[in-house]
């Protein structure tokens, strides 16, 4: 017996489509000084924002994107049923904390860097499946504490290997509501998990680009649509070496998507200038480039269709240290600007 | 409404396993493996090593130097050397702390890392950052996250090279 | 004339670990690069062959890890000589003792008064 809501194997179809009502975003120093400095709705010009510890930073800068969001749908924390909120630090500590400040029912999620999408897809479920009315889903990452958690200290000195991502500094929230104004979210394809046996933590765009590739022909395969369909393809934060591979590997499907994907990770941070590598990564940099440049893209009638699909890669430390492959994912989410 | 994509023939419904090794077969790991390898940026070895090697030199010079003041003032040899590592541990320390360390690290690799004061670095590096989870826990537990294993190894090497002289005394 | 041959020598020595760590397809951390370093120079020094490096490089030899690894053997193996069977326990740590002590105070002093810049 098919269920009602759904197109092909994996996707979800939503009888009416949950628009999305406001955005914020809140970013880190660098995050500002990079090319997309201006779509942001909040530049903080330290990485402690004021606080004692990078933890307490990174929870602030949650709160405060959860705080932004609510206050520009003009609504209440009252108002919203449903916060469904996310981190990358061990017991999601950033979104728990957060959550004990702002008072509304609370969903903690865990999709490392792809946490965004899936709280977006899981958000749209729960309004479209009529138990909310309003319901945010918002995510942080923070370089400093990414850097202490899964690599070296940060005053060690090390040498960066070239595929490396530098962490994305910020918090996105997004809030979602039956009816409004905005863009709406009309398909969510769920992802496997996929391990096709990197292990080097260093190179985190091998390891999720083919759970990305696979969300994406699974999406087309299920839609029946292709890459022309949509404006714009973009990924979360396979960064420059992610983003060939998956280009590749799309190419060998016959999707040719060579004119309109892209990757967060590579628009984030001007690469030559600011040292960083392959690209921007954690789950920050999904959500504010989400929140920022592709929800005014969206909202200037720029972009009428985009396909976003947030890539997480699902190690940790422990699993690393005892030899384990690093299996990834991605959430694929259709914005459409209707009408 | 689309419900007909069951893989495989209805009759015959692939288990578990079939289903994982299915999708494992999707990508082969080995060719996967070179895919990624193709497209990877590399290091500049040459470069990585030019600079290794000029910034590793640059420190030992520093410490030759130190070592030939304190024996010009009349210290033996054996203190001397002793006195310089001293002082190299000492810079090395004060780097990190002024995070200057590290900026060197990004460039010098292994020509900050090897030298005694990349030792130095391994030590205060999370000694500071975990400042804040206590004295205990924090600052003392971690400091030795990399000097630990390294005294580890050298004690067991000495004492192993010391025992088996003895025995063949 | 010594400050050049230790540029050399201890150049090299750094030289060996980067083609170490770019070279090989193991994921190489400094903690390891450290380790090895420190076993390699102990064993060197164990045949009799380190010591000719800092004969020529004086501080290029002493100065890196490696140079830790010589001292704790040298300074075990005298032991050895002087005091037989304790000595095999003693002599290390004895001749390694100003440098763990410094990189310990130093360490703990630099921890307390600076906090890290990210």
């Amino acid at each position: 017996m098919s269920a009602p809501k759904r197109a092909g194997q994996h996707t979800i179809q939503f009888a009416n489509p949950p628009v999305v009502v406001a955005t914020a975003s809140v970013v880190g120093p660098k995050e500002g000084e990079g090319p997309l400095g201006q779509t942001f709705d909040m530049v903080i010009d330290d990485s402690y924002f004021g606080e004692e510890t990078w933890e307490k930073a990174e929870r602030k800068m949650l709160e405060e994107a959860v705080k932004l969001v609510i206050a520009k749908a003009q609504l209440k924390s009252q108002d919203i049923d449903f916060l469904l909120a996310g981190d990358l630090l061990n017991q999601t500590i950033s979104a728990s904390y957060a959550a004990r400040a702002l008072n509304i029912p609370f969903l903690g999620l865990y999709g490392a860097c792809s946490t965004m999408y899936e709280g977006m897809a899981l958000a749209a479920m729960l309004i479209d499946g009529g138990f909310a009315h309003h319901v945010v889903a918002a995510c942080s990452s923070h370089y400093n504490t990414a850097e202490r958690q899964y690599r070296f200290p940060t005053e060690q000195g090390v040498q960066r290997p070239p595929t490396a991502q530098w962490t994305v500094t910020g918090a996105g929230a997004v809030l979602m509501a039956p009816v409004g104004n905005g863009p709406r979210l009309t398909h969510a394809t769920i992802g496997r998990v996929l391990d096709v046996g990197i292990k080097d933590p260093t190179d985190m765009g091998s390891a999720m680009a083919p759970a990305a590739v696979d969300t994406i022909a699974r999406h087309f395969q299920d839609t029946g649509r292709t890459p022309f369909d949509y404006d714009l393809i973009i990924t979360g934060d396979l960064g420059r070496v992610g983003h060939e591979i998956a280009t590749k590997l799309l190419g060998e499907q016959k999707y040719d998507v060579a004119r309109n994907y892209s990757d967060c990770g590579i628009l984030i941070y001007d690469h030559e200038r600011q040292d960083t590598h392959a690209g921007g990564s954690g789950c920050a940099c999904s959500a504010v480039v989400f929140a920022g440049h592709l929800m005014g893209k969206l909202n200037e009638g720029h972009y009428k269709r985009i396909l976003g699909v947030g890539t997480g890669a699902l190690l940790s430390t422990t699993a690393t240290q005892q030899g384990e492959s690093i299996p990834g994912i991605g959430h694929g989410v259709v914005i459409e600007k209707l009408g | 409404m689309a419900d007909s994509k069951q893989p495989g023939p209805p009759k015959k419904p692939l288990t578990l396993t079939e289903q994982v090794l299915q999708q494992k077969q999707t990508y082969d790991q080995q060719a996967y493996q070179r895919l990624a390898d193709s497209v990877k940026p590399r290091h500049n070895v040459l470069v990585n090593a030019f600079n290794a090697f000029w910034v590793g030199g640059s420190i030992a010079a520093l410490a030759q130097i130190i070592t030939l003041i304190f024996i010009a003032n009349g210290v033996n040899i054996r203190d001397a050397a002793t006195a310089a590592t001293i002082i190299m541990i000492f810079l090395g320390a004060l780097l990190t702390g002024l995070g200057i360390y590290d900026e060197i690290g990004k460039v010098a690799g292994a020509g900050s890392i090897i030298p005694i004061t990349g030792f130095a670095n391994s030590i205060v590096a999370p000694a500071m950052e975990y400042k804040r989870e206590g004295f205990v826990f924090g600052v003392a537990a971690r400091m030795f996250n990399i000097a630990g294993p390294v005294l580890v190894y050298g004690f067991i090497v000495a004492v192993l090279v010391g025992l088996i002289a003895y025995f063949l005394q | 004339m010594s400050i050049i041959m230790a540029f050399i020598i201890g150049g090299l020595i750094c030289l060996v670990g980067q083609l170490i760590m770019d070279l090989t397809p193991y994921k190489v951390t400094p903690a390891h690069i450290l380790v090895g370093f420190v076993t390699g120079g102990a064993l060197l020094s164990a045949i009799g062959l380190y010591e000719p490096l800092v004969k020529i490089g004086g501080a290029g030899a002493t100065i890196p890890i490696s140079g830790f690894g010589h001292l704790l053997t040298q300074g075990t193996l005298e032991a050895v000589e002087a005091k037989g069977f304790l000595g095999a326990f003693t002599g290390g740590v004895t001749a390694g003792a100003a440098g763990i002590a410094a990189a310990v105070v130093f360490g703990f002093t630099m921890a307390v008064l600076f906090n890290p810049r990210g």
